[in-house]
Formats: structure tokens, sequence, C-alpha cells
């Protein structure tokens, strides 16, 4: 049995914004399929009473003083904005038609 | 000896002493640059006036009488996923085509205020993602070696530009192996740092509990300059390690290792090595032995499991990462015809600039971190991460450092991964566990395969904070061996 059907990997494809060919997801559910199968070797280490570590060291939270310091100018912050309007990235409509 | 041979502590020494100006070094390997870059395409970026006006800035400085680090006018590569203020930043992505970024990475800053003059921008693996740079969105770049292979990845234009002598330095950024597997396989020096030892800021992100910058040379010493001079705590990477670190340039001036208990990991070797990178790796435990080392194997079981839990926790956080290319505050911007929503532009975009690889290991992180999967997959390789990290601290109670291939075989050639991601990512399969874990790791050369005649590196692995183990016991290898070669390995290198 596959560990991911052709599905699941369009509804992937949906949820990380990524408008797939139908040819890429086939070539996608093969290889995901295989990839996804070598890494459930996970699987095979006794790990129930182990906590996870989502990082190497361990961190604590860093505070700074609450104060203004230099930053990006408007100029600079819209430098590479692929749309610019008075001042603003300008974006595609974000409701719907009927909203 | 023609500039370009030198050593990056030469050159900065016959620049200080103003015998040699930074614009003259600089006009040399900007010369090899345009003689070798055909064949090698180690760079995605080169502005000869930029470089050129940098280096003068540094001899006006200099002249000036002020003093500058040990590495002031020595030219350096700088890999394309440091964002860099005068030049472009694309992360080898077509999403970043022609971006400029408003800001210096850290990395970046540090470089320029020691005085070192960046040649340009070098060619990467998409994001960093891959183990070859032929997953780079603009070119294949070539190991000097050997035209037709791989020079490792994913910052292969950053190992190949050393290994080719277009620049003594670069830079690169080690999230599973992507610095020390690109100087196994070229023949040179690179080191991955404790992580938190330097700066992520400005550093395009893959994957953050793992990404780490480092540096490239040809000598285990020209690294050290190198680490010293970028490293180090800095306010704006809130992993960013803010506690005293031992100097690494001392350590790489010392070669004495009498004494020092060093491990071999019995897990790594066996089925899937090359017979001729395991016969280089017994005789460097050999030659640590006749130095004086006492030899001990150790066993690290959870290593087998490493890779798996790396392709897990790294796409994962690299699909959340990479949701920032979102077509909206920069990057490309594709099918904004007026008709269609910010989300189906955002799909449409995403397709187009994200490669193949990027694609997949979005998706795979997607699918670990989705409900239903997450514990299976996810959690379960956050508690093998603990394993591991649980068995290096073991083996590092018995051992001062641990050792291994840094690579199960030598260059591959181009084009024989390319289509199986599963075949690519068992480049990694001896560099991965450090990333976990955190822990400091270099490669240096170790000899030449007797199969193909290519470089073998040699990983010695130092706990947290250890990075001075790294470059004391690289250098007395590095020391023990060119004395036995009658000189650098490069130095066998065909002519380009």
């Amino acid at each position: 049995m596959s560990a991911i059907t052709r599905d699941e990997v369009a509804h992937l494809a949906r949820l990380s914004r990524l408008a797939l060919t139908e040819d890429e997801l086939d070539h996608y559910a093969t290889q995901l399929d295989a990839i996804i199968e070598s890494v459930a070797k996970v699987a095979e280490v006794a790990a129930e009473d182990v906590p996870p570590s989502s990082h190497a060291l361990p961190l604590t939270n860093v505070f700074r003083a609450d104060e203004v310091r230099p930053s990006l100018t408007p100029e600079q912050a819209l430098s590479g904005a692929p749309a610019v309007e008075d001042d603003r990235f300008r974006v595609p409509r974000i409701l719907g038609e009927e909203a | 000896m023609s500039l370009i041979r030198k050593t990056a502590a030469e050159l900065g020494e016959l620049i200080a002493r103003r015998e040699v100006s930074a614009a003259e070094v600089a006009e040399a390997h900007l010369d090899r640059m345009a003689e070798v870059e055909p064949k090698v395409k180690a760079f995605l970026h080169v502005d000869r006036e930029t470089t050129l006006s940098q280096a003068r800035a540094v001899d006006a400085r200099l002249d000036a009488g002020e003093r500058l680090g040990p590495l002031a006018g020595v030219p350096i590569a700088h890999k394309d996923i440091f964002t860099t203020s005068d030049m472009p930043t694309t992360a080898a992505s077509k999403i970043l085509e022609g971006w400029r970024p408003p800001y210096d990475a850290t990395v970046t800053r540090r470089l320029r205020e020691a005085g070192l003059v960046i040649l340009g921008k070098t060619n990467l693996d998409e994001f960093a993602m891959g183990s070859s740079t032929e997953n780079s969105a603009y070119d294949t770049t070539h190991n000097p070696w050997d035209l037709t292979r791989i020079p490792g990845g994913s910052s292969g234009g950053s190992s190949a530009a050393v290994a080719a002598y277009e620049a003594p330095l670069s830079t690169g950024t080690d999230t599973g192996g992507s610095i020390r597997q690109p100087a196994s396989v070229t023949g040179i020096v690179g080191m991955k740092p404790t992580y938190g030892g330097s700066s992520r800021y400005g550093l395009i992100a893959f994957a953050s509990s793992l990404d780490t910058p480092g540096p490239f040379a040809r000598t285990v010493y020209d690294a050290a300059l190198l680490h010293e001079a970028f490293s180090g705590h800095d306010p704006m990477d809130s992993t960013s390690i803010d506690a005293p670190v031992p100097s690494v340039v001392e350590a790489a001036r010392q070669s004495d290792i009498s004494g020092m208990r060093v491990g071999v990991v019995k897990e790594f070797g066996g089925d899937g090595y090359q017979p001729g990178v395991l016969a280089r790796f017994h005789e460097a435990v050999e030659l640590l032995e006749s130095l004086g080392a006492k030899v001990v194997e150790v066993s690290c079981p959870s290593f087998r499991t490493a890779l798996p839990a790396y392709y897990l926790i790294a796409p994962s956080e690299c699909s959340s990462n990479l949701a920032r290319f979102d077509a909206m505050r920069y990057g490309l911007r594709v099918g904004d015809d007026g008709t269609r929503s910010a989300e189906e532009v955002m799909a449409l975009t995403r397709a187009a600039g994200f490669g193949a690889e990027v694609k997949r290991r979005i998706m795979l992180g997607t699918y670990a971190l989705s409900s239903g999967y997450y514990d299976a997959y996810y959690g379960q390789a956050q508690k093998v991460r603990t394993v591991i990290s649980r068995e290096f601290e073991a083996a590092y109670h018995q051992v001062d450092v641990l050792v291994s291939p840094t690579t199960p075989t030598t260059a591959f050639p181009i084009g024989e991964r390319a289509d199986d991601p599963i075949a690519m990512y068992l480049a990694d399969l001896c560099t991965i566990p450090s990333n976990l874990a955190g822990n400091a790791a270099i490669s240096v050369p170790c000899g030449l395969a007797d199969e193909d005649g290519l470089p073998v590196g040699l990983q010695i692995m130092a706990p947290v904070l250890g990075d001075d183990r790294c470059y004391r016991v690289g250098a007395a290898v590095e020391q023990a061996l060119e004395s036995r070669w009658g000189g650098p390995l490069l130095s066998k290198a065909p002519a380009l």
C-alpha cells in the first residue's frame, strides 16, 4: 500500500500554495511516497519516554529594551516589492467577489 | 608564487606590510575568475567594479594607518544566501531573481568590517536544499578536480571557487552537511561551527534550528581566521550564543594532539561506503594514533536513524520558513492580471518560482506537520533528535573528538543522482548527526581515493562549543599529511 495518494499530494499542494500541473502531481506522488516510506524508519527508535527536541541547544527568551532604533526607511522596505502604491505594498484582491 | 596560490594568512600579511595592495590582490583573483569561470561556474554574480572599489577602500583605510584584522584586503567568495546590500541575493532561486536586499547579513557586515573584499556571490542548491549544487535554478557548478563531477552542495559554488584558486576563502552554510560535504569532495577545509556560534541574521532561512554559517579555506589556519572574523554573539539572532568561546585561531596553531582521545564511530562504514574512502579514512585514524592520540571505537546506534529524522525535521522547518515567499512584499509575482485573487497569485508564483526539490521538501514538511501524521513523523523525529544528542553526550564522556569519513563516496558525476532524491540524500549520512545535536564539526582533506583519484575528507566532530578541538586535530592531521605528501593535496589537482 502506498504511504501517500495522488489526492493527498493535491491537498498538500493546496495547503502549500503551489499550483501544480497534473503531470507534476503524478511525479511528486511517486517520489513523496518513496521518501515517506524511507523516513518512516524514525519509528524504529524506541523513544516513548524521550522528550522531543525542537532545538539542539537549550533556548531561553531573549529580551531587549523597548526603544526606537534605526530601521529600514519606507523606500528601502518597498524597494523589492512587486507593486507599490502610495508608499504601500499593492496586492491582488484578498476577499472573494461576493464579499 | 603567484598571488592566487597564496594562503589568506600570507595575503593578509603582505597587504598589512603594504608590499601588495588589496586592489592588486583582488585584480589577480578577478583575472583568475575570468579565466576559469567558463569551466567551473562557481559564481552567480560578479561585479568587477564593486569588488575593486571595496579593495581600494580597504587600501585607503590601511594607508591612513587604520588597524584592521589579519584578513584585511583578502578576497572572499560569498555564498548567495547571505544578504548583501550592494549585490543581488537570490538563494539560487527564480523566486528571488534580481532581488537587491535593503540590508547586509551580520556575516556580510562582519566581513566588511574585517576588511575582506567580496569577489561575488557563489552558486548553491536552491535555498541550500541539496548536495550537488545541481538544484540551482541558474547554473551547474563543476568540480575543479573533474569538470564532469559535482562540487558538492549546497555550498558548491563556494567550495569550487576555493579549490579552483578563484578565492582563498569563501563562506558557506551547513544545515545537514552543506559545508563539510562540498569541502570533502573538492579537497579543501570546511567547518560547521557550533549551532549559534555564528549569526543567522540575513541568512535566508531553510531550517532555522539547523542552519549554521561557516568558513571554507585551503588550510585549517585560514579557515580559523575566517571563522573568528565573522562568528560570535549577535543580538540580531536570538539563538546566537552569548558566551565566551575558545579561540579557534590559537587552536589551529597547535599541532600537538598527544594524549587526546579520539573515537571512531562504529556506525559510519560498511555497505554504501566507497572502498577508497574507507582506506583513506583508516589511514587517517592510524595517523592520529601515530601522533599520540588514543583511539577507541564508540557506538552510537541511533545515528543510523539520523538521516530519516533530518528529512522530517528540515522539510518541516522549510515548509514554514518558505511561506514568506508569498509574492506580496518582495521577489517574484506572476499571474496578477487583475482578475485573480491574492491566493491564486501566490500559488501561481510559488509554482513558477520554486524548483522541484524545494517543492518536494515544502510538501514533505507540510505532510509531516499535518494533523494525524504529526506524532508519527515530526514528533517522532524530534524524539530521535534527543536520542542522538544523548548518544553524542555519552560518547564525549569517553573521548574528546569523534572521527568519520565526511561523505560515503567521492564526488559523483553530474546528473547521476539528479532525479533520485533518496540517493542524493545519502551524501549527508555522516554529517547530519552533528547538525541535529548542534555540535561543531570540520572536514579536512585526507587523500585521494584509489578508484577515481578524487579527494576524500576526514570529519572531526566535537561537542557544543568545542570548535577549537576540531581545529587543533585538523591542524595536526594537515601538518602530518602535507609533510607525507610533500605539499597540500590541492597541488595534485589537474590544471584547469
